[in-house]
């Protein structure tokens, strides 16, 4: 059995003679929130369309819950809802009807209609033809069609595009229900870098088609070198005094220096060389790069 | 099986409320309530004629405006109805990412538009029958009664509805093809209206012409009133079910090929 919701084994897909998917690898555990980022263009909604066989993968290079899809498409679709790029939403039925609709498909109890518009905050508005609803409702609806047949997989293209932050905060506590307390596994690609950093459990970033970084939130925190935030009365005095005891100065800036963590015994050094030497001293801590800026270090390489 | 049958529901469920299905049923009404009014207050001129004529005055009209051209707009309309409602609101991706074959989905929507086009033709028949007999109740004097329509009625409208199956194929497949109303819409007009000429000229090769079909359907069922029978299966009604089969399964191997974006 494998532990991975999705695998895929060097899946390439081209446009054309344009390559846009090039040797991808994911692995997206089981029960995992899996962050999907990338710039605009970077190949993630055709990956998920993949997945999802909407364009043909090759043969053995897509696996879900273990099973090779092109060869096993309804087992697989059959454990998975989406949301991809906008909500699919038939705008001249209302939000309920739209529900209906998708219990029909799936051969599920109609009720469930009402329940998903409960769970996502639309059942004042379920009555209401869907093609007068606002952004974030049908955002909302979309997510709601997606959950509606309780997939143990979910792929979910930027479903907070368009909600307000409480509605945000409302589907971040949504996913981490549905992977903590119900075992779903949830593929989220999003722009919104913050939001991922705190709900991800793993993160894939792709550029230009290509995976250039796959694993926890807490192995790519590691990738980025902390530094040391010195602010200082003096920066000139105090980039001299530190270059020369064999500092590595990384930035200078009116009233604050960065350089190299070296550990905590060369940070206790460096204060007290600097204080000796009539430097005043405000504050001295370390720093890491939070996810956005570690993205655009990633992206940039590529 | 059961997959194609909760297809079929949905597509029923989806457009129970849109103009596609209406139109379906109230195009009968209104075109047989129109004409029994014709006859209801024009009933003098036709006291002469005996029962069978007044049977053809009621039918031929609608038999001969479907053929030419009702018929094929019919078509043409409800295949773009029912493809442009998954093109309107993008759901084609949502529609085949769900766990259910991709021939159940392409056939439920097929046969779908079949069922509209035979739920007209049904209701033309059925509506003309009451109508006719509606009318001698309110004017005696016309004997509709006195003659029994049903296996004309019957055979011509079965034979509009198997006359319509090359076409509806036809368009189903441009509409899938083209995410657009005037090229499927206007490419199937003009190939109405191609394909009457073909067929009232009496070119040799109209009986290949998939849009042509209703209206030599429709000269075969008008040549009654010269006294000779006429069949439900001929050249050209064979020549539609042969298209509509091949035009269908060569559908589903383009869809099958193609990226759902």
């Amino acid at each position: 059995m494998s532990r991975f919701a999705i695998e895929t084994v060097e899946l390439n897909h081209h446009f054309g003679s344009q390559a846009v998917i090039k040797n991808l690898s994911l692995q997206v555990p089981k029960r995992s929130i899996y962050g999907f980022l990338g710039p605009n263009g970077a190949g993630k909604t055709t990956t998920i369309k993949m997945l999802l066989n909407l364009l043909q993968p090759p043969a053995d290079t897509v696996f879900i819950f273990g099973k090779e899809l092109t060869n096993n498409r309804i087992a697989c679709l059959a454990q998975m809802g989406s949301l991809v790029e906008q909500p699919a939403i038939y705008a001249h039925l209302t939000g309920k009807e739209n529900l209906i609709n998708r219990c029909i498909l799936l051969g599920i109890n109609k009720n469930k209609a009402t329940e998903m518009l409960a769970l996502v905050g639309l059942i004042e508005a379920g009555d209401k033809k869907a093609g007068k609803y606002s952004l974030g409702m049908k955002q909302r609806l979309g997510i709601a069609l997606a959950l509606i047949g309780d997939p143990e997989l979910l792929l979910l293209d930027e479903p907070t595009n368009g909600l307000d932050p409480n509605g945000i905060i409302e589907i971040r506590n949504l996913m981490l229900e549905l992977t903590s307390k119900h075992g779903k596994t949830i593929l989220i690609s999003s722009h919104l870098l913050a939001e991922i950093e705190r709900t991800a459990t793993h993160v894939g970033i792709i550029n230009k088609g290509e995976l250039l970084f796959q694993g926890t939130i807490n192995e790519l925190q590691d990738l980025s070198k902390p530094a040391i935030k010195i602010e200082v009365d003096d920066h000139g005095a105090a980039a001299n005094i530190l270059s020369s005891n064999g500092a590595a100065i990384i930035s200078e800036n009116e009233g604050s220096i960065h350089i190299n963590y070296t550990g905590k015994a060369d940070m206790g050094n460096y204060n007290s060389l600097l204080v000796k030497n009539g430097v005043t001293v405000y504050s001295i801590g370390t720093e890491k790069k939070d996810l956005e800026h570690l993205f655009l270090d990633i992206t940039s390489r590529n | 099986m059961r997959s194609l049958f909760i297809s079929i529901q949905s597509e029923f469920y989806k457009s129970r409320n849109t103009l596609a299905f209406w139109s379906s049923i109230l195009l009968p009404v209104i075109i047989c309530g129109a004409i029994a009014l014709g006859f209801i207050f024009k009933y003098d001129n036709l006291l002469k004629h005996p029962p069978q004529v007044l049977w053809f005055y009621f039918l031929s009209p609608i038999v001969g405006i479907m053929g030419s051209l009702l018929l094929p707009v019919l078509v043409i309309y409800n295949t773009y109805a029912v493809t442009n409602m998954e093109n309107k609101g993008d759901t084609w991706k949502s529609l085949f990412s769900l766990p259910l074959p991709k021939l159940s989905i392409y056939s439920s929507k097929f046969l779908y538009v079949i069922f509209l086009t035979f739920l007209t033709m049904l209701l033309f028949s059925v509506l003309i029958f009451g109508f006719g007999h509606a009318i001698e109740l309110v004017r005696p004097q016309l004997k509709f009664g006195a003659f029994n329509p049903s296996e004309v009625i019957f055979k011509s409208f079965t034979k509009m509805f198997l006359s319509s199956i090359g076409i509806i194929s036809l368009q189903f497949l441009m509409n899938l093809m083209w995410n657009d109303f005037l090229k499927p819409f206007g490419l199937g007009f003009l190939l109405t209206i191609v394909g009457s000429i073909c067929a009232n000229v009496g070119w040799k090769y109209a009986v290949y012409l998939p849009h042509a079909f209703p209206s030599l359907t429709v000269m075969n069922i008008m040549s009654t009133k010269k006294g000779i029978e006429f069949g439900i299966f001929d050249q050209a009604i064979a020549n539609s079910l042969i298209c509509g089969v091949a035009v269908f399964i060569l559908g589903y191997f383009i869809l099958l090929k193609r990226n759902i974006k």
